[in-house]
């Protein structure tokens, strides 16, 4: 027990500690850029119409006082600490008066959704083909889908949602390519929103599985074939324990445990993933709405989104950790 | 095969092995490699009879006894010869007949790898590993299995409560004397063990050996094993065979072979042991061990013989028996241990 | 070295194939040194002409050249990714290699910035940055800025390596002998250590050329240089799709695709080669 407490407690060390450092990060990109936020807010606003000096000064006092630029560098970090912790980085600009917190509130469901779904396709299936590729080695069919998924692995997300798009929006057209429903559904749990909801989100998911599943393939394919060479399978053969048995329970089984850790290691870079695909496919989550606010000049929804997904990214690392010591009785029993 | 005799044999060996050749054999961008690790072995092991294999690290004791266990994989082939056993009349092929050999693991046979701690699934209670071992083999209920196992596991000393645990918290000592509890479990008529004690400290060591004793006479078992430790042999074999450089270069009786060694390299191994109230120094083998994968021509031992002559850099000594045992040496029986 | 490549070229398929396709897409993007016309220029040619005799691959809707504009954009792609590459390979040995050798609770700090750098999304960073800096944006900038998020995984690869050297026997005759821990790290574990630097390198030049692909699709680059993403961007300005100038879009995706597949030949089989595991089971030891 004192073993799985240290472990626990490394890994909310580990957590508050990525929190920390990311937000600081955000915190100093922004502040020791050359360009000036405000600047760039009230010249977007002045081509607006709005040129009266009196009221552009009005305005920059106002917007500094919004993005909580005033005084000195330790009070404006201090201040931004505040507005985390409150979940309050102002007024959207692109969207005024919306405040940039309730944009992305309506936009994290979509992508929390559509990650956690095709993470959990790609992760799941990467790794049956990847483990039963490095059993069965010589298996003609597992050989050549293998080859499929690594071919495909190193593609940017981009190119592979761009060709999907290509092909069942324009060739074949017979899925729609933009939006996460149909927009004149009312959202609900009816049949035809939630079967709107599956049709909309099938190619952007598609495109995440089929980016993903290479990396588990093979990393999943070279864990077993190391692993088969274990003692405690080698011997299991020798047993003569079942094939299927020695498959799930000595091989598998033994693999899955680095493959959580690499899982909760891949989120950072799989996130990167759903942003480009949720623009591409106009799919309404917070990373089309980052690139939105960066053609826009949003300046707080583009700092607001960015240290949501880095607060959003350590919490599900961290649901990770705490559920691997399920599967690993070496962290739970020490 | 011509140059090597059989021991006298007889019919109630449960053990046959004949002319048995065992390489590496790896291809690797075009580099060839043949490790010639098991070279024309002969040997012959008797019911209730406990047979030691002895000799230097890397000579081929392992490769010989997982051959012998049908326990090789690729890059490690049989070039020729067989293992053939003989369970009460039941004769067994090992390397005719895969799918009877697989019935007759942990039924007839069992298996002690080398480096045994490492042989339970590191995620599993400990008691799946009898399951899935030893469960179908026997033929009764869950409950009546379990119950049988708990005995086993209390004859032999150890808590059935280990049962619930997870290798890991287990000690190193605990985790060897459950191998052997699972090789024995299902009751075998042989039991092939590669150096099952060499990871443990004395005491442990002595108890375990104990155990092998003890478990091979009430279940009157043969067993095969493997050491570099020649006072274990001394402790437990009735038998033993001297593995040189791939090769058996000498076999006997255990005493004889101790106080008679008729082989130059025998002579080595039993003159370098310890003893007590002796403290002279002993002097060391000049030279290295042979490479299995060029090794020296006519007798493989000749680089590092003290009785080396002509003929033995030329003509490989068939063995051929002598006295009590078996020898390949030229000029066998001219040395005498010091 | 030499030798180690010809065996390669002939042994091992996967490595011959990669090495092949790397090298005739690098010569093609060499040629755009020889194009007939600056690789920025717009509308010199006839706009929108299908693949022919006289443009091979057509012509772009700004009146370009798509095979010279490709020559020069995978050109700057790929130096894009190499000054990646090479920039994040200097931290990643950097830190890797102090944090094995030094160990204890040198190796734990280090370790755990680094876990910490590994669980930050790359992409809104890197959004973030081009954000502010906007038109003080240079593709070295960029570079540097991808360089510095992009080492943390291989730093881990790099510092299991040294640790696995920290106790062997010539560190610690070099220690006795007085070298420094520089020296200690660059003349004795440095060449152990290449491999595996060598095979980061591979995945890492792929990701990096991915990212730029991804920035410069979305237009977040210097748009008139031409990159592979920027043609894609262009096109998408141009709506070359619904237009039906295919070829515009369609060539680009099969150059990148090519580049890619023939990178990662070369990375998988190069770490089969150097792969310890599976190298001393082949060597028997
Ligand atoms: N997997 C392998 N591949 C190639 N050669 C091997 C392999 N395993 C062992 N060898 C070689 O076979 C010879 C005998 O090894 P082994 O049977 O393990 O000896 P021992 O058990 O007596 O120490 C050694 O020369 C060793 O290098
Ligand atoms: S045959 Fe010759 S070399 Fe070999 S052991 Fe006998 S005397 Fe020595
Ligand atoms: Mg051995």
């Amino acid at each position: 027990m004192d073993g799985f407490a240290k472990y626990l407690g490394r890994r909310l060390f580990q957590f508050f500690l990525v929190i920390f450092l990311g937000v600081s990060l955000a915190f100093l990109i922004t502040n020791l850029s050359p360009v000036d936020p405000v600047e760039q807010s009230v010249a977007l606003m002045t081509n607006f119409g709005a040129t009266d000096p009196r009221s552009v000064e009005l305005m920059r006092q106002a917007l500094q006082e919004l993005y909580g630029l005033q005084g000195s560098m330790l009070d404006q970090y201090l201040a931004f600490w505040g507005r985390v912790i409150r979940g309050d980085f102002g007024p959207s600009l692109s969207a005024f008066p919306t405040p940039v917190m309730s944009l992305i509130m309506s936009a994290l469901p979509w992508t929390i959704g559509l990650l956690t779904l095709s993470l959990v396709i790609t992760w799941t299936l990467g790794n049956l083909l990847g483990a039963l590729a490095g059993y069965y080695r010589s298996n003609l069919l597992l050989k050549f889908s293998g080859a499929a998924v690594m071919a495909l692995h190193p593609v940017p997300a981009y190119i592979i949602g761009l060709c999907l798009l290509l092909a069942f929006g324009f060739i074949w057209p017979i899925l729609p390519i933009s939006g996460g429903a149909q927009m004149n559904l009312q959202p609900g749990l009816t049949l035809d929103y939630l079967r709107s909801l599956i049709v909309h989100g099938t190619l952007p998911a598609l495109t995440l599985v089929l980016v993903g599943l290479g990396s588990w393939f093979i990393s999943m394919r070279s864990l077993v074939s190391n692993i088969v060479t274990d003692d405690h399978v080698v011997y299991a053969e020798l047993g003569g324990v079942s094939s299927n048995t020695i498959f799930s329970q000595y091989v598998a089984r033994n693999a899955l445990l680095p493959q959580l850790t690499g899982l909760a290691l891949s989120l950072g870079n799989v996130f990167g993933g759903a942003v480009i695909t949720e623009f591409l496919f106009n799919y309404p989550g917070v990373g089309r709405l980052m690139i939105q606010g960066i053609y826009r000049g949003d300046y707080a929804l583009v700092l607001g989104v960015t240290t949501i997904s880095i607060i959003a990214v350590a919490v599900a690392v961290f649901i990770i950790d705490l559920i691997y010591p399920l599967i690993d009785p070496r962290v739970r029993l020490s | 095969m011509l140059n090597t005799l059989q021991a006298p044999t007889t019919t109630d060996s449960v053990l046959r092995v004949e002319g048995l050749k065992a390489y590496y054999q790896m291809n690797y961008f075009g580099v060839r490699r043949e490790v010639r690790a098991v070279d024309d072995v002969s040997l012959t092991i008797n019911r209730n009879e406990i047979y030691g294999i002895a000799g230097e690290s890397s000579s081929g004791k392992s490769s010989l006894i997982k051959t012998i266990a049908g326990a090789i994989t690729p890059p490690l082939r049989v070039v020729e010869g067989s293992v053939k056993f003989d369970f009460g009349g039941r004769a067994l092929d090992v390397y005719a007949d895969p799918q009877a050999m697989k019935a007759a693991r942990w039924q007839n046979l069992s298996y002690i790898m080398q480096g045994s701690m490492n042989v339970l699934n590191p995620v599993r209670r400990v008691k799946h590993a009898f399951h899935d071992f030893a469960f179908k083999h026997m033929g009764i209920s869950q409950s009546a299995f379990r119950s049988r196992v708990e005995q086993h596991l209390h004859r032999i000393g150890l808590d059935p409560r280990v049962l619930e645990s997870f290798p890991h918290q287990l000690s190193g000592g605990m985790r060897q004397r459950l191998t052997i509890a699972l090789a024995t479990v299902c009751e075998p008529d042989f039991i092939i063990a590669d150096e099952p004690t060499t990871a443990l400290d004395v005491l442990v060591q002595q108890d375990v050996l104990a155990l092998i004793k003890d478990i091979q006479q009430r279940m009157g078992a043969s067993i095969i094993f493997v050491t570099h430790d020649m006072t274990v042999h001394a402790a437990i074999a009735d038998r033993i065979g001297i593995v040189y450089a791939g090769r058996l270069v000498e076999e006997g009786p255990t005493l004889d072979v101790f106080r008679r060694p008729q082989h130059p390299y025998t002579a080595h191994l039993i003159s370098s042991l310890p003893r007590i109230g002796d403290n002279k120094k002993r002097s060391a083998l000049p030279g290295k061990p042979p490479n299995l994968a060029d090794p020296p021509s006519g007798c493989r031992f000749h680089p590092r013989c003290p009785l080396a002559v002509d003929k033995c850099r030329s003509e490989n000594p068939p063995l051929v028996v002598r006295q009590t045992g078996r020898v390949a040496c030229w000029r066998a029986g001219e040395v005498q241990a010091a | 070295m030499f030798k180690i490549l010809r065996d390669m070229l002939r042994y091992n398929v996967e490595f011959a194939i990669g090495f092949v396709l790397t090298l005739s897409i690098f010569l093609f993007a060499l040629a755009h040194f020889w194009a007939p016309l600056p690789d920025t220029a717009i509308y010199l040619l006839p706009p929108d002409m299908p693949p022919s005799a006289q443009y091979w691959f057509g012509t772009t809707s700004r009146g370009q050249d798509v095979l010279w504009q490709m020559s020069s954009a995978i050109w700057n792609t790929m130096l894009f990714g190499l000054t990646v590459t090479v920039l994040s390979r200097l931290l990643a040995v950097a830190v890797g290699m102090l944090s094995g050798y030094l160990g204890g609770r040198w190796d734990q700090a280090l370790m755990t910035l680094n876990d910490t750098m590994i669980a930050l999304p790359n992409i809104p960073i890197l959004l973030l940055v081009y954000f502010v800096m906007r038109d003080s944006m240079s593709w070295p900038v960029l570079a540097a800025t991808a360089a510095l998020l992009g080492w943390n995984y291989d730093a881990r690869l790099i510092r299991s390596v040294t640790l696995s050297l920290r106790n062997r026997e010539f560190t610690r005759h070099a220690v006795f002998a007085g070298m420094s821990v520089p020296q200690i790290l660059v003349r004795q574990h440095l060449p152990y250590v290449m491999p595996v630097i060598f095979f980061t390198a591979m995945n890492n030049l792929i990701w990096a050329i991915g990212l730029e692909v991804t920035l410069s699709v979305l237009g977040f680059s210097d748009i008139n240089r031409p990159t592979i993403g920027g043609m894609i961007y262009w096109a998408n300005q141009h709506q070359a799709i619904i237009a039906g100038i295919w070829w515009w879009i369609a060539f680009p995706i099969i150059a990148i695709v090519l580049l890619f597949l023939g990178l990662f030949l070369l990375a998988i089989s190069v770490n089969e080669y150097i792969d310890p595991r599976s190298r001393l089971s082949r060597m028997g030891a």
